[in-house]
């Protein structure tokens, strides 16, 4: 197992206040060097958390992690100091979901882009200024020697992104995690975006973790996808496998609520509810309450993880159920 | 920047065209007559008509205006009626003292209350930004002249440390930078920082919250920097707001001392002003409050303009 880029096992997040959260349960979830995952779920499923727990991003005061991360062999719940500033930006970066709000409003883009380069390679500032450049064309950024002397609001939204992706690719991370980066955007720009992230992953060969609600841009970016339900991963696979044979009733609702091959007028099959609110730890299947499958079984404990595939897996009772016509 | 600094200039005209008429008029709008206090009780209407006539204040307004402006444009305030002396050579002597004392009291106000706010903004809900709050609060509500006459008592009076009043010997003529001098200022000028201690910290704390809970710290944080890192883009970013905060400020300061100065008999423009009002001397608060109301224009006009030198966001064109 050790060419794993990284390993997540059994990590619980539980946010402390005036009320707990139990943002995330008992997730485990393995990537290998340039493999590209989409981690796929609703608002509130923890998709986030689990990024920024990878970071080590999360308040540590109001925060209690357990279990294990691992990135490359190195436990990062343990980096503390220097190490971890090393690991953050240099080994693992991150693309955030709003451009706008993720770069400092009064630095130029190359300053942000060079001073990453410079904490982390220790070069002089006109060489990170260089790579600053040299990144800025990688993105595809039309005229990048002035563009390197703009400010974040002298730029469009989805120049503002390539800035973000060329930041965090600056240092050449072997780890990309990617934050819906693509929902503050147009819808055309958005296609932009993603091949873009598709063309640089293939270039640097990094591994991705791809944060998305859209089961479309999941589809299109990643060879691999796990679907979140109330911070516990419900299923995974490689991406054939979840669109062609999806266990997880969650999944199934998912990929029935896709806009696509829906007749106008045809009501569109949206899953009822909505996610549980996670103060307490969940000790059933946490989408039993909307499932249509569900029976006494399943509120009676938590479901069995089903593997019917190597690397393939379901949290579910009925996994091995057929497929109800639809 | 240049057009942006000429067109600012520009726009500072008619400010001070305003000014100057505000100045003028509300000098008249206030009750008594400065003559009475010159004036033998026993002068004939005769005697006072000459008077009015020999202070140009028998014209009408308009022309009165014209005239005093005209005068202004030569660097001639008119003289004061109580003293005779000319205005000019009164109010910036006053001027120069109270910028003295401003200055010392912001010099020890800024560095304490952004230190402060920033603590608190950077602990935001701990003790210690309750304890900073509390220490803010108290600073902006307690009376200030109140709190110079207890720190006479305690360090002139009780202790004999330090002078509680006047400008050091030769009074306001000849500052020099000794201890024998400067022992005047203390003082007078730490009562002067309470308010703007209590202000600028409060202002800070606000500014360094808000900015630290930005997502762009975050993603400081996860590109690899470090806190001192972080320390310093969010100075960056408060600094323009901070820096007007503490413009304005400096603008109250050398205007709003009044009270201190009259505490402290400090021979600065408050306690000139305050004698020029009883005395209802004329050209003297005239010329008095229009010193002032220019220094707040200027200030104002400084802190845009360094705003826009600072901050990418503010358009400069």
């Amino acid at each position: 197992m050790t060419d794993k880029l990284l390993e997540i096992d059994h990590l619980t997040v539980r946010f402390k206040g005036a009320r707990t959260i139990h943002a995330i349960n008992d997730l485990s979830l393995s990537l290998g060097e340039g493999e590209t995952l989409a981690l796929l779920g609703e608002s509130g499923s923890g998709k986030s958390v689990t990024l920024k727990a990878l970071l080590r991003l999360l308040p540590p005061k109001r925060t209690e992690i357990e279990g294990d991360i691992r990135v490359g062999g190195t436990d990062i719940l343990r980096l503390s100091g220097r190490s971890l500033q090393r690991y953050r930006g240099g080994d693992v970066s991150m693309v955030f979901q709003e451009p706008a709000l993720a770069l400092d409003p009064v630095y130029t883009v190359g300053a942000q882009i060079a001073e990453t380069v410079m904490r982390h390679k220790g070069v002089s500032r006109s060489e990170a200024m260089e790579v600053a450049l040299d990144m800025l064309k990688r993105v595809k950024i039309p005229s990048p020697e002035r563009r390197l002397q703009n400010y974040p609001h002298e730029l469009s939204g989805g120049m503002r992104q390539r800035v973000m992706i060329a930041l965090a690719l600056a240092c050449r991370p072997r780890l990309l995690l990617a934050d819906e980066p693509t929902t503050a955007l147009d819808a055309t720009v958005q296609i932009q975006i993603l091949l873009l992230l598709r063309e640089l992953q293939k270039e640097f060969g990094m591994g991705v973790i791809f944060v998305t609600h859209d089961i479309g841009v999941a589809v299109e970016i990643s060879e691999r996808i796990a679907v979140m339900y109330a911070g516990q991963i419900v299923e995974e696979g490689t991406t054939r496998e979840i669109i062609k044979d999806p266990r997880h009733p969650y999944t199934r609702g998912l990929l029935a609520a896709n806009l696509h091959d829906v007749a106008r007028g045809e009501r569109l099959a949206a899953i009822p509810g909505a996610p549980p609110a996670l103060e307490t730890r969940p000790a059933s299947c946490s989408f039993a309450p909307r499932c249509a499958l569900a029976g006494p079984d399943c509120r009676a404990g938590l479901p069995p993880v089903v593997t019917p595939a190597p690397r393939r897996r379901v949290a579910c009772l009925r996994a091995d159920e057929a497929v109800p016509a639809e | 920047m240049f057009s942006y600094l000429l067109r600012r200039l520009i726009l500072v005209l008619p400010v001070a065209f305003g000014v100057s008429v505000i100045c003028f008029l509300l000098v008249q709008i206030a009750p008594g007559d400065p003559l009475t206090a010159i004036m033998p009780v026993d002068a004939t209407a005769e005697e006072q008509a000459a008077m009015r006539a020999a202070y140009g204040l028998d014209k009408p307004l308009p022309v009165q205006y014209a005239i005093w402006v005209g005068n202004l444009a030569q660097g001639d305030m008119g003289r004061s009626i109580a003293t005779g002396r000319p205005v000019a050579g009164e109010v910036f002597g006053a001027v120069q003292n109270s910028l003295l004392l401003a200055v010392s009291a912001a010099v020890i106000a800024f560095p304490i209350g952004i230190f402060l706010g920033f603590l608190a903004g950077y602990f935001r809900d701990s003790a210690l930004d309750k304890a900073v709050t509390a220490v803010s609060i108290a600073g902006v509500s307690v009376p200030n002249y109140w709190l110079g006459i207890v720190l006479v008592i305690i360090f002139s009076v009780n202790l004999g440390w330090l002078p509680s009043m006047g400008a050091g010997p030769g009074g306001s003529r000849d500052w020099s930078w000794n201890w024998e001098h400067m022992r005047h200022l203390v003082l007078p000028a730490v009562t002067l920082a309470v308010v703007p201690i209590g202000i600028v910290s409060r202002t800070v704390r606000a500014l360094s919250g808000d900015i630290l809970s930005m997502d762009f710290v975050q993603a400081l944080y996860a590109k690899g920097m470090t806190r001192f890192d972080v320390l310093i883009h969010v100075g960056r970013n408060a600094a323009a707001t901070a820096l007007s905060v503490m413009g304005l400020q400096l603008g109250y300061l050398l205007g709003g001392s009044i009270l201190i100065e009259t505490v402290f008999n400090w021979p600065g423009s408050g306690f000139l002003l305050s004698n020029a009002i009883f005395q209802r001397d004329l050209p003297l608060l005239q010329g008095t409050i229009l010193v002032l109301a220019l220094f707040f224009v200027a200030m104002n006009l400084i802190v845009d303009v360094a705003q826009a030198a600072i901050d990418p966001r503010i358009k400069r064109s």
